[in-house]
């Protein structure tokens, strides 16, 4: 893919000079950080803490477990193409299936917003894949898990799960930062793609 | 720590907010993390000192998040983006979003009560036909799988929103998407 396409554009399927082109051209800040955030995340600087083999793990299983989209295609071949991950794409694949659900659910604090408490899958790497995936993957796959489906259950345990798992601080945060703007990036191409197909 | 106290209700109070993990000590941030931080004032805050430490990735996503937000050029007015903020924050359970975006969604739009019947009542509160459609297209794009479709799109523009207007209200509900998940699980609002 050419450096300089906008790859919210390219997965929404909008054309150069369409309606929702010049819209986008209207908030053009935001269509250009969005991209730097995605080629910040996917070529960064540095990916000591956090290594683009696993970027591509986790980007394919956060976005599958959204169900099948033009995103999920994509990050899909992404992982297919990282040298060091393709092994991998099975066993995403199953875990993906396997962890499937509607959200968000999850816990409020104790007191007047218990009532509105949801229970749901607490999602775990299944015992004969973590050989393959190794340690830092299954701990990153359980809390992407949790921050897909259930970020309100999300405690200062959990943090401590990714330390022990051998993820660093500064891996923490750039982690966080990737499941996170994949959830942005999931809805602006949903919504985009809905709002033309509302439009043609 | 002893000395989070956490709000345990929706509210449109001034929270603070203590992180879980290390943020960086302001005496080792380098230029290269002042560019992350944008502003260079929000070296005071151990959130953003705690996401500096990949300053690429904040500074991109501050400036996704002040374009989306700040810039009232044309579009949807800037209540409406906030109240998509604080619906999306609402229905993912992100109490600290919710107070900073609700006082926005006030401060802007002069319906201080029925932002606090969003609070309250929650996602379902009755708002008016306009509010109503910007908070469940909010909620459609915050589900997962994504519920947001053309039966959004259809109440939207019949509660007046052109397709530029849209493109704010998928845009801001996206966005705190992004900024709810870091909120929620990196640290915890204190009273």
């Amino acid at each position: 893919m050419m450096p300089t396409e906008d790859i919210i554009d390219t997965l929404a399927g909008i054309e150069p000079g369409s309606a929702l082109d010049v819209i986008r051209a209207r908030r053009l800040q935001a269509r250009e950080n969005a991209q730097k955030s995605y080629r910040s995340l996917f070529e960064p600087i540095d990916a000591s803490d956090f290594s683009l083999a696993e970027r591509a793990a986790v980007a394919a299983f956060v976005t599958g477990l959204h169900g099948e989209s033009p995103v999920a295609a994509f990050y899909r071949e992404k992982l297919a193409a990282n040298a060091e991950a393709a092994r991998l794409a099975e066993a995403i694949d199953a875990e993906i299936a396997r962890g499937r659900t509607s959200g968000p659910y999850g816990a409020f604090p104790a007191g007047p917003l218990s009532i509105e408490n949801k229970a749901g899958l607490i999602y775990r790497v299944s015992a004969e894949r973590k050989a393959a995936l190794g340690p830092r993957l299954v701990a990153a796959l359980e809390h992407a898990h949790l921050l897909v489906f259930r970020p309100r259950d999300a405690a200062s345990a959990d943090m401590k799960a990714l330390l022990a798992a051998g993820w660093s601080t500064t891996g923490i945060v750039t982690f966080s930062q990737l499941v996170a703007f994949l959830s942005f990036q999931l809805r602006v191409v949903s919504g985009l793609r809905a709002l033309a197909a509302a439009s043609a | 720590m002893s000395t989070v106290n956490p709000p345990v209700v929706f509210t449109q109070d001034e929270l603070g907010w203590v992180s879980w993990i290390d943020p960086l000590p302001e005496a080792e941030l380098t230029e290269r993390h002042y560019a992350g931080l944008v502003d260079r004032a929000r070296a005071k805050s151990d959130y953003f000192r705690l996401l500096v430490r990949d300053p690429e990735v904040l500074e991109a996503r501050t400036k996704t998040d002040k374009d989306i937000f700040y810039n009232v050029a044309d579009g949807l007015p800037r209540a409406e983006r906030e109240l998509a903020a604080a619906a999306t924050s609402r229905y993912n359970g992100c109490i600290y979003c919710a107070s900073v975006h609700a006082r926005f969604a006030s401060t802007y739009s002069r319906r201080r009560e029925d932002v606090q019947r969003l609070l309250d009542e929650g996602v379902g509160a009755d708002l008016g036909e306009r509010w109503n459609a910007v908070v469940k297209a909010s909620v459609a794009l915050a589900a997962t799988p994504i519920a947001f479709g053309p039966d959004n799109i259809a109440e939207l523009r019949r509660a007046g929103l052109d397709d530029a207007e849209i493109v704010d209200v998928i845009n801001g509900a996206s966005f705190f998407n992004w900024a709810n998940r870091l909120m929620l699980s990196l640290g915890e609002p204190s009273k």
